[in-house]
């Protein structure tokens, strides 16, 4: 896993509360065996028409609005375990998430792809998404060692919570898997110890 | 220091600590399907690792398959492909597989159960958010994503945070043409989609006490859908019941030794929860949804509410505040899904449905949940009353549940649906999802227009 580094950039500013799995990428885009170019069909449904044609009025399809960090809702990610709707959003440019509140199963599969959601107050969130919405330009700042998010232009900042060891894994860039790997020993003397049946 | 079930089983399978970070988990079960597990295999045999417990996974291909020429070969070039890797995977790693012509296949949350492989106290992950199903037999089951699929299949093992802990019961008895969907949907509405995020539920109460194990089934499986991780309930004499002389669970005296450990899973009296909710059975009315979410639910005879912020599901549902969904013209219904494709939701169906006809308007679909159910049908008479109805019998797969094979709900259309998402598109570009009981659903199928199941009772 890449890691983390602190963060400026414009931002995407897509107010919808509720945004689920589903609507990150639908079933009918999870049929590869690889994590290749799910960006491709983020939000497909939203972004593009039946005939598969650019819709006009959707965030993604409006050249004013570009970067790294995606400014949500609440609820973002709700939904279905699907952890290619993380993949989608990584693959399209994605590093950062903010939204007020997080499914549960989306802030795992997110960690777990170097990408942040960042969880921020829903008074914040309506601030940062006007703020976005009316100046495209506006510079995010997004400092995961301070645990910090701050607007440039005016320096309204918050504070986000990270538990301390996912901190360490996205800043370090490592995975659950290296350390699960190896511990295999004691998980045998687990076994052993409860007769695992 | 009294201590809840799910506390219970929680320390039970701690293998190790993280200092400030997550708890190492001891994983039981593992349940994997042909979606959300080729990454984990790949990811596996880029590092040279192997399965480490094969035992302890178990296979199905349920999510993207179709629903009828089951024998034959699968004719959409990607869903074959990702059917064709899990055999694969499963063949190289010495993984039990029910494959598509297995007599046990079947969705992986209905085969689970009705195998025995699900048993109380266990800890069973499976890369499917509807893993809770499994928290009717008192185990902690949940849903993780790909990257966790493929750790577990590393180590048997997860890393995870403690979740908080609700409790929510229901006392009483259920009204006439309620059952456990209705009560679900109930308490989803109740909660809202995000009640429950960050919490584990344990369902209680003399409500859940006297449904069956089906029933009890139906509840966990929709946990996720107000953000709970999971949902359980503390096993009973149903369960064991249940269990008994099941393939996979304890056979003859093995059996007798593990039931005295079941009955010791139970929450102590004075545990103390996180957020309670009590509920009463006879405030339940039959449910349906009207929005984009489960949380979006009403009864079945009342008005759309006129709620802030909903306006955009109403535009994409082409309903209105204040209108009523009862006696609204729906072309199609759907039966099946991992929240009810269980033999007693084909009975109750066929026992509504017999003798009468669908309406001329609806394109009702019937899918079971695995072979074993599809044999129940056949072998009670069931297939029979629910043909002459005119429901389509198809054969057992998640189907029109998320739509990744070809049946699927056209652009426009409502369909009123047994399963357990309405979110956008989600049975289909476009397509209207209204969540409902089987009780509704068929009687809906009956009438052709939504149907209030107490006045056909």
């Amino acid at each position: 896993m890449e890691k983390f580094k602190t963060i400026t950039s414009t931002a995407v500013p897509l107010p919808a509360e509720n945004i689920d799995t589903d609507q990150i990428i639908p079933a009918r885009f999870l049929k590869a065996t690889d994590r290749e170019r799910f960006g491709d069909n983020l939000f497909r449904d939203w972004r593009y028409d039946e005939k598969d044609q650019p819709k006009g009025d959707f965030v993604l399809n409006d050249d004013k609005y570009q970067g790294s960090i995606l400014i949500a809702g609440k609820n973002f990610g709700s939904g279905s375990s699907r952890e290619h709707a993380a993949w989608a959003l990584v693959d399209y440019g994605f590093r950062v998430v903010v939204s007020s509140f997080f499914a549960d199963i989306f802030t795992n599969n997110a960690l777990n792809n170097g990408l942040l959601p960042v969880q921020v107050s829903g008074e914040f969130l309506s601030m940062i998404l006007e703020k976005t919405i009316s100046n495209p330009q506006e510079q995010v700042l997004v400092n995961l060692d301070d645990q910090e998010i701050k607007l440039l232009s005016s320096g309204a900042s918050a504070h986000f919570e990270i538990n301390s060891y996912k901190k360490q894994c996205l800043q370090n860039g490592y995975d659950n898997l290296d350390y699960l790997v190896n511990i295999l020993d004691k998980v045998t003397r687990y076994e052993e110890l409860t007769q695992k049946p | 220091m009294a201590k809840t079930l799910f506390d219970k089983i929680w320390e039970q399978h701690v293998v190790d600590s993280i200092p400030d970070g997550p708890d190492v988990l001891y994983i039981d079960r593992h349940f994997i399907h042909e979606v959300t597990s080729p990454q984990a295999f790949a990811g596996l045999n880029s590092r040279g690792i192997n399965v480490f417990r094969p035992e302890r996974v178990f296979a199905t291909a349920d999510h993207n398959v179709p629903t009828i020429d089951q024998h034959l070969p699968i004719q959409e070039k990607l869903s074959r492909l990702q059917v064709e890797k899990l055999t694969e995977n499963c063949k190289a790693h010495g993984i039990q597989l029910f494959h598509l012509t297995h007599k046990h296949h079947g969705i992986v949350h209905i085969i689970g159960p009705e195998l025995g492989i699900t048993q109380p106290g266990q800890t069973i992950v499976c890369g499917d958010s509807h893993t809770a199903t499994h928290g009717a037999f008192g185990t902690m089951a949940f849903g993780i994503g790909t990257s966790e699929v493929e750790m577990v299949l590393a180590s048997q093992c997860l890393m995870q945070y403690k979740p908080k802990k609700m409790r929510i019961t229901v006392d009483g008895k259920l009204g006439q043409g309620v059952v456990s969907k209705d009560v679900i949907l109930y308490i989803i509405s109740t909660l809202g989609a995000g009640g429950g995020t960050g919490y584990f539920v344990e369902y209680a109460g003399s409500t859940f006490r006297n449904m069956s194990m089906e029933a009890r089934m139906t509840v966990c499986n929709m946990s996720i859908e107000m953000g709970a991780r999971g949902g359980l309930i503390a096993p009973d004499e149903k369960t064991f019941e249940y269990l008994k002389g099941r393939l996979y669970a304890p056979q003859g005296a093995d059996y007798d030794r593990q039931v005295p450990n079941w009955k010791e899973l139970f929450t102590d009296p004075d545990a103390v929860f996180d957020k309670e909710l009590e509920i009463r059975a006879e405030d339940i009315p039959p449910m349906i949804t009207y929005g984009t979410n489960p949380g979006m639910g009403i009864p079945v005879d009342q008005p759309i509410p006129s709620r802030a912020g909903e306006e955009k599901a109403l535009e994409y549902m082409g309903l209105k505040k204040g209108e009523m969904l009862l006696d609204k013209t729906v072309n199609y219904v759907f039966i099946g899904s991992c929240t009810n494709a269980r033999i007693e939701d084909f009975r109750a169906v066929a026992g509504l449905v017999k003798g009468k006809q669908k309406a001329e308007n609806i394109r009702a679909y019937l899918i079971p949940g695995s072979k074993l159910v599809e044999k129940q049908i056949d072998d009670e008479g069931l297939r029979l009353v629910l043909e002459e109805a005119g429901f389509e019998i198809r054969q057992p797969g998640c189907s029109a549940c998320l739509g990744m094979n070809d049946d699927k709900v056209p652009k426009g259309e409502y369909c009123v649906s047994t399963s357990n998402r309405n979110f956008e598109g989600r049975q289909g570009p476009e397509s209207r999802t209204i969540l409902a009981s089987p009780l509704t659903a068929a009687a809906t199928a009956i009438n052709g227009k939504i149907t209030d199941i107490r006045n056909l009772v």
